[in-house]
Parts: C-alpha cells; structure tokens; sequence
C-alpha cells in the first residue's frame, strides 16, 4: 500500500474516535495491521510521518495517545 | 525585584536546619515573574491546603510525544507568571558527568526561555528545567538540539534510562554501566520520544548487587552486575581486618544471608554454590574480597512505586548474561518482552502488574525463557510457579 493512502488511513481513524475514544499508538498499529494487511512497521513509519507533520500530535491524559491537534 | 507576595507559611520552611526550596525560589524571584507568582501559588496551596495544579494535555514539540509534561495553574488570573508551568525533562548525560561549560550552557537556555528553576536530578534521571510556557517549547527545543542536547522520556514511553556511575569511579563494578545505559539510549529513541506502551518502561543499570540507584525497586527492568565463579579471597588481608578489631564473625558471616561463610579465626572459606552475590561481605572486607572473574549481570524484572496500583519489586528472569557491546542479546530480550507486553497489557498497566496478573509461568513460556531456581523470590511461597496437567502427569 502506497503510504500516503496509508496515512489516510490513520489519520481517519483517529478522527472517527475522537470523542469516542482516545487512542494509544499500539491501538492504531494493531488495528490498521490487521484491517488491512500491512506490516506494523509500515504503519508506525506512517504514523510518524504524519507526527512530524503536525498533522497528529501526541497528548496525555494518564496515558499517551495519538489526536488530532486542536485548530486555533 | 521586590516581592509581589507575602508568604508567611512558606517562610517557615527557611527556618530548618536544612536547605529549604524556598529560599532558592525566592532567590530566583529576584529576576523571574515565573518564580515570583509560583511562591504567590504555592502559599495558596499550604493555606488551602489544596492543589492549584493541573498537569497534562496537549503540550509538547513537534514530532516528540515525550520530553515535556503540560502544568497549568487553576487559579491563572490570580498568578498569570505561572498560568503555563511546563516542565521540560531533558536526558541526561549516563554517569551525570557534566562539565562547567555544559552546565552554564543548559542554565542560560533555561534563563532566557524558562523559569531558571531546576531539579537536579528528577527521580527518573533526568535533568528537569521547571516551568516555561507553551510558545517557548519549540524554541528551547530548538535550542537544546543545537547543541546536542535531547529530551528525555515521559509519558507511555521508554523513560530516560540511568545508572550508578559504574567503572567511572567505583571498583566494584561488575559492568559498565554508563556504556550500557548509552547504548540502551540510543538504540530506544524512538520507544523514548513517540510513546507507544501501555504505560511506561524504565531502566536502570547498577555495577553491583549494591543497587547504589535502587534499580530493584525503581526500574521496570534492573540491569545489575555480578559475577559467575569463586570470590577470590585474599587471607592475609581478612587477618588484617580481623587484627585491626573487626569482629568477623558478626560482621560478615552472620550477617551473609545465605550463611555460605565461615570463619575460623584463621581462616575465611566461603561456599560459593550458596552465595547470591548480595555483596555485603565484599563491600564490607575491601581489601580482602574481590567478585570472581566473569563478569555480566542479572536482569530483573518488574518494579514500579505504587501509582495506580501497590510498589513491586524487580524479581530475576536472567540470572547471568554476558553485557558485551552490541547488547544484542539484551535488546533481543527486551523485544520479547515489549512485544508479549503490547498484546496483552491494559492501559496504564506496568508489565510487573501483568506479569502478576497473568502469572510469571505464562510470562515466561510466552517470552521463550526457561525457568531457573534462581528466578524463585521465596522458595515454596512463590505465587508465579503452579503445577500444569503435564507436570502432575509426569
């Protein structure tokens, strides 16, 4: 899979639980992996892209998870 | 600078024999609206006696999802200096060997973007720089990273790994620590700065069984040093000790908790099968008795302080392995771990708690180690071994 359609992927994930529930990044590894077919790594290399974009951030609430940054 | 608040329960903490925080944050105060409105929060807080602190949220720098913990004030109208408080965990050098130069390097970063408080160092290890606000972190990253300085770990992260100061500056260490803790460190960069755990993993490296860093009690994983063969006796030395007055008997072989020493006024054997390398006689006759030539360590497994549930200690599933650089075998072992961790723990759930919950045999035969006496905390009360249908079968 191309990583920009993975990145969309990801980043629809996260919007869709947002609200509903926080996500970790193993929760997104795992389940992107076994939705579609890709290797973790794969994910977690496109999961970070779009952290060093700016386009997911990691927040804390007694845990770590993956948003999406608040618009200003 | 005069100061904006009166603090008269905070004045008390001055007059103590000891070093109070007080005092130093008042003397920060002279030159920081940071620290003069956190003494203004602060005796809020002891006359309340209630916190004005909320920590976490959606601070940090761009890419990183550890390095920077979110505190804010809930009173920030009344003390604006501190409506933002960041803290910014920066890692620290293995050892805390610094020089001068750095040293002033890190505090002119922290004077010009920060509060010019500190914590040296936190409990994980790391240097703490107290309180900035959230349009500052970008550039102090900026900064820190031009001059190869790094965050640390916090959060669901690898957190920022430490250790005793090892070969550096004691003889009785039985690895080299900082070597390890470095190279744990940047082989883990990313488990450090993108959290990616149930909740968070710590290592801790200490030379001997001395555990000056109290790794069995603080780290997730403890990385101790020991030894595999005899101790090597000097007995004229252990005379010497018996000359100059110290009482062997009750000094060291009442003292050795598997009762493996003997003394009988002329001579000091020890029964090397029982010893558990506890290093009291050792650290205790110096000169007298050195751990045997193989060195490695032993890893254990498992502590926390008890947040979210009671304080573990670290119990052993490696009684002995060879710490040679590249680490592969470590890092093979942590892998295994991680991985048995990430599919089985609940949030916020250290992997001593999972072990606990799943048991240890079920650990064990998941991670692929093979059980070992020595991985026994308390023979016949041990709670991780049971009997399976195949073992009673047999």
């Amino acid at each position: 899979m191309e990583k920009d359609e993975l990145k969309k992927i990801i980043y629809e994930l996260v919007e869709k639980s947002m609200g509903k529930k926080k996500l970790k990044q193993s929760d997104i590894l795992k389940k992107v992996s076994a939705d579609h077919g890709v290797d973790k790594s794969e994910v977690k290399a496109a999961l970070r892209e779009l952290m060093d974009a700016g386009e997911l951030i990691f927040t804390y609430f007694g845990g770590s998870f993956v948003e999406i940054p608040p618009k200003e | 600078m005069s100061m904006k608040h009166q603090t008269p329960l905070l004045d008390e903490l001055e007059k103590g024999p000891f070093p109070s925080f007080v005092k130093e944050i008042k003397r920060a105060a002279e030159h920081s609206d940071y620290a003069q409105d956190l003494l203004g929060l602060l005796e809020l807080s002891y006359k309340e006696k209630v916190t004005h602190w909320k920590h976490g949220g959606i601070v940090g720098v761009r890419g990183y999802g550890a390095g920077v913990i979110g505190r804010y004030s809930d009173v920030p109208d009344q003390f604006p200096g501190v409506a933002h408080f960041h803290t910014v965990r920066v890692n620290q050098p293995s050892g805390f060997f610094y020089t001068t130069k750095a040293l002033r390097e890190i505090c002119d970063i922290w004077d010009k973007y920060g509060s010019g408080l500190t914590n040296m160092h936190g409990s994980t290890g790391d240097i703490i720089l107290l309180g900035t606000k959230t349009e500052n972190l970008e550039p102090i990253f900026a900064e820190l990273s031009s001059r190869d300085w790094d965050l640390g770990g916090s959060g669901s992260a690898v957190r920022t790994p430490s250790c005793c100061l090892g070969a550096a500056r004691c003889e009785w260490a039985n690895i080299d620590t900082m070597s390890i803790t470095n190279e744990i460190t940047q082989h883990y960069q990313d488990e450090m700065h993108r959290p990616a755990f149930p909740y968070k993993f710590k290592f801790k490296v200490a030379g001997c069984a001395v555990d000056c860093i109290a790794s069995i009690a603080r780290a997730d994983m403890s990385i101790i040093g020991t030894w595999r063969g005899d101790i090597q006796i000097d007995q004229n030395e252990v005379k010497n000790y018996a000359q100059s007055g110290m009482d062997i008997q009750k000094e060291i072989v009442d003292m050795c908790p598997t009762e493996c020493i003997s003394w009988d006024g002329s001579e000091l054997k020890i029964n090397n099968e029982d010893c558990n390398r506890c290093m009291h006689c050792i650290a205790k006759m110096t000169k007298a008795l050195r751990p045997g030539s193989e060195k490695g360590a032993t890893i254990l497994l498992g502590s926390k302080a008890p947040i979210v549930t009671g304080a573990l200690m670290s119990w052993v599933i490696v009684p002995f392995m060879k710490m040679e650089p590249p680490y592969d075998e470590l890092f093979d072992l942590v892998d295994r771990i991680w991985e048995w961790w990430d599919e089985h723990g609940k949030n916020r759930e250290r992997v001593g708690e999972l072990i606990e919950r799943l048991s240890f045999t079920r650990f064990l035969k998941d991670v692929g180690l093979d059980p070992q006496p020595a991985m026994v905390k308390e023979p016949r009360r041990d709670p991780f071994f049971f009997w399976s249908e195949e073992d009673v079968a047999k």
